[in-house]
């Protein structure tokens, strides 16, 4: 390619269009701009008139993933199933990490479970475009419509673990209760916090897509600083010899917060002595910063996804 | 052209001034090595030469006004930027100088990207159409036709498998028929004419002239001469990315097969790879997998 952008080839008979200022006749008659950033009120009408094409697209996704497996969709509650089994066999047996915990297994898999949806909603954000690239080239729809029906692909299958998630606890003897029902509007604020920061990470990683490397690891550090497999209530308590300002600052940690607040909702012996203070005023503050200021942030870029 | 009088001639896709660049890493000198790389991270504002970046210039200053009722070709060698200009009337792909002023949404006939191969036809079926913004009731209304006119059924009821399951040819067919489900108002088709077998490709010239009647305006890319001297009544030539004719079909095939030297290029068979190799093969490539039975993404 390069010889030929260095010689210009001979140029015959082009013919010249006859209008001299074409802009000023495009205004005349009317014609918008092509692959111009619509307005952000139009824009959020725009997406919600395809919100049956993020259904759609995010079942699709999640049937698609399995469908070459012999034993298919069951795959959807056996994949969390034995992530729970390796994290107990780890973290509960060889380490026994359960030390002060009560109801451990409730606890582990609740965190595990609770976490692998705001870790894989914000891996998906991350490649929503990059990794779509001939989709965004192909047909128009606003593109923010990716990356959230990814995060409802995520939502979706966190259901099934959920599903896994009640058995686990009948069988470990946590006894259901109203409180179960605050699960509802728990995952409804992490949906909004995991879709605001899978928008932010489509716009960064669609235009440097090594954030799809980078990724795993600051998420599998935050994920350590989250307190899925140990109680951060117990490491930062009073006798622990960590400096003071860490338990607070551990514990504004949007994953802590909603992992807490899940744990809350269907653990018994997980009382509101364990979390964290203003719990539900954080939970909804994440969830207004991220969702908001994510879909503003994706929504600045909209007409340039198409470069990559 | 069917309509010379100016006064009134209504313009619905204006180009004015047109450059299209793609950017593309980890080429050129040093192709992928360490030191590459943090040359790219460390001067990426210096010189993206140096560092590895490779600029394609895919479209160079075109500028064209296309008016209501006008079906227009475009030719030219593979990789002309025939098909990158048409991304861009649709406003799919970014320009990096001039604008594209369009009358409603230009779209592009085609929605290879959407559809999943482990799916089947059915769910395809609808999947392609709510990515093309149809509601749920329109697919279900035109939902049988989109089925029968593909064909997929004649041999037996294939529309219930996985898409992995059908040959090349008819996934082919279902795409184009998903795609041709819909109305539009500057329709953009790219090569789709050379779908599926000879009684298939007379069908969906058919249904492309069909949805000219509807769209305002068409745009064809085809490297057969034939079809766009049955469809089109005007012909841009593009040939390294600039514009280098623009007129009455005749006029303009007359000079191109002078050009490539030979009087009908749809006999020629079409694998040959690309002269410019999109930088965008790894995004696109099951749509360019088999390039002569594609209906382009």
């Amino acid at each position: 390619m390069s010889q030929v952008l260095d010689t210009p080839p001979p140029t015959a008979a082009a013919a010249a269009p006859a209008e001299h200022d074409l802009a000023a006749l495009a205004a005349r008659h009317g014609l918008s701009v092509s692959g111009a950033r619509p307005s952000l009120p139009t824009y959020v009408r725009q997406l919600w008139a395809r919100r049956h094409f993020i259904g759609a697209f995010s079942t699709a996704k999640l049937t698609a993933q399995y469908s070459q497996a012999k034993l298919g969709q069951v795959w959807q509650v056996m994949t969390p199933l034995l992530n729970a089994a390796v994290y107990y066999f780890i973290f509960g047996m060889l380490m026994n990490t359960s030390h002060g915990v009560e109801d451990f297994v409730p606890f582990l898999v609740t965190g595990v479970f609770v976490w692998t949806f705001t870790q894989s909603s914000i891996m998906a954000g991350t490649r929503a475009i990059s990794g779509n690239l001939g989709l965004v080239r192909a047909l128009h729809f606003p593109r923010a419509a990716l990356p959230v029906s990814f995060c409802l692909q995520q939502l979706q299958q966190l259901m099934f673990s959920m599903a896994a998630l009640v058995v686990i606890l009948l069988a470990f003897g946590v006894p259901p209760g109203p409180s179960w029902l605050l699960a509802v509007p728990a995952l409804v604020l992490q949906f909004v916090f995991n879709a605001g920061v899978a928008l932010v990470m489509a716009r960064v990683g669609s235009k440097i897509p090594d954030m799809a490397q980078l990724m795993p690891f600051l998420l599998r550090t935050w994920m350590y600083a989250s307190g899925v497999m140990f109680s951060i209530h117990h490491m930062t308590g009073p006798d622990s010899d960590l400096p003071s300002w860490v338990g607070p600052l551990l514990q504004v940690n949007p994953a802590v917060v909603y992992i807490d607040l899940m744990r809350f909702a269907l653990i018994d012996s997980f009382g509101g002595d364990m979390l964290p203070s203003h719990v539900w005023a954080m939970a909804l503050g994440w969830a207004l910063v991220a969702g908001i200021g994510g879909f503003i942030y994706f929504w600045k870029a909209e007409e340039t996804y198409g470069r990559g | 052209m069917a309509d010379n009088t100016p006064a009134e001639r209504v313009p619905t896709v204006v180009v004015d001034g047109v450059d299209i660049v793609y950017r593309v890493n980890g080429t050129g000198a040093g192709r992928g090595s360490a030191t590459a790389a943090l040359n790219r991270i460390l001067r990426r504002k210096k010189s993206e030469k140096a560092s590895g970046v490779r600029r394609v210039h895919a479209v160079k200053n075109v500028s064209f006004v296309a008016y209501r009722g006008e079906a227009i070709g475009l030719i030219g060698t593979n990789g002309s930027g025939k098909s990158t200009l048409l991304k861009a009337v649709a406003g799919l792909l970014p320009v990096e100088n001039g604008r594209i002023h369009t009358d409603g949404q230009p779209s592009l006939l085609g929605v290879n990207a959407a559809l999943m191969n482990d799916l089947t036809g059915e769910r395809n079926v609808y999947l392609g159409g709510l990515a093309m913004g149809m509601s749920r009731a329109q697919i279900k209304e035109r939902y049988q036709d989109i089925v029968d006119f593909s064909g997929i059924n004649d041999k037996g009821d294939f529309i219930t498998l996985p898409m992995r399951t059908y040959s090349s040819g008819m996934s082919a067919r279902l795409r184009f028929s998903i795609a041709a489900a819909k109305d539009h108002d500057v329709l953009l088709v790219d090569e789709a004419l050379a779908t599926g077998d000879r009684s298939f490709q007379k069908r969906s010239e058919e249904r492309i002239r069909e949805l000219r009647k509807h769209a305002g305006t068409v745009f064809l890319v085809s490297h057969s001469n034939k079809s766009i001297r049955d469809t089109c009544d005007r012909v841009l030539w593009l040939e390294r990315g600039e514009l280098r004719m623009d007129g009455p079909t005749e006029e303009v095939l007359k000079e191109y097969e002078k050009f490539t030297g030979g009087p009908d290029k749809a006999a020629k068979p079409k694998a040959a790879p690309k002269a410019a190799p999109k930088p965008a093969a790894g995004a696109d490539s099951d749509a360019k997998a088999a390039p002569g039975t594609k209906v382009s993404a």
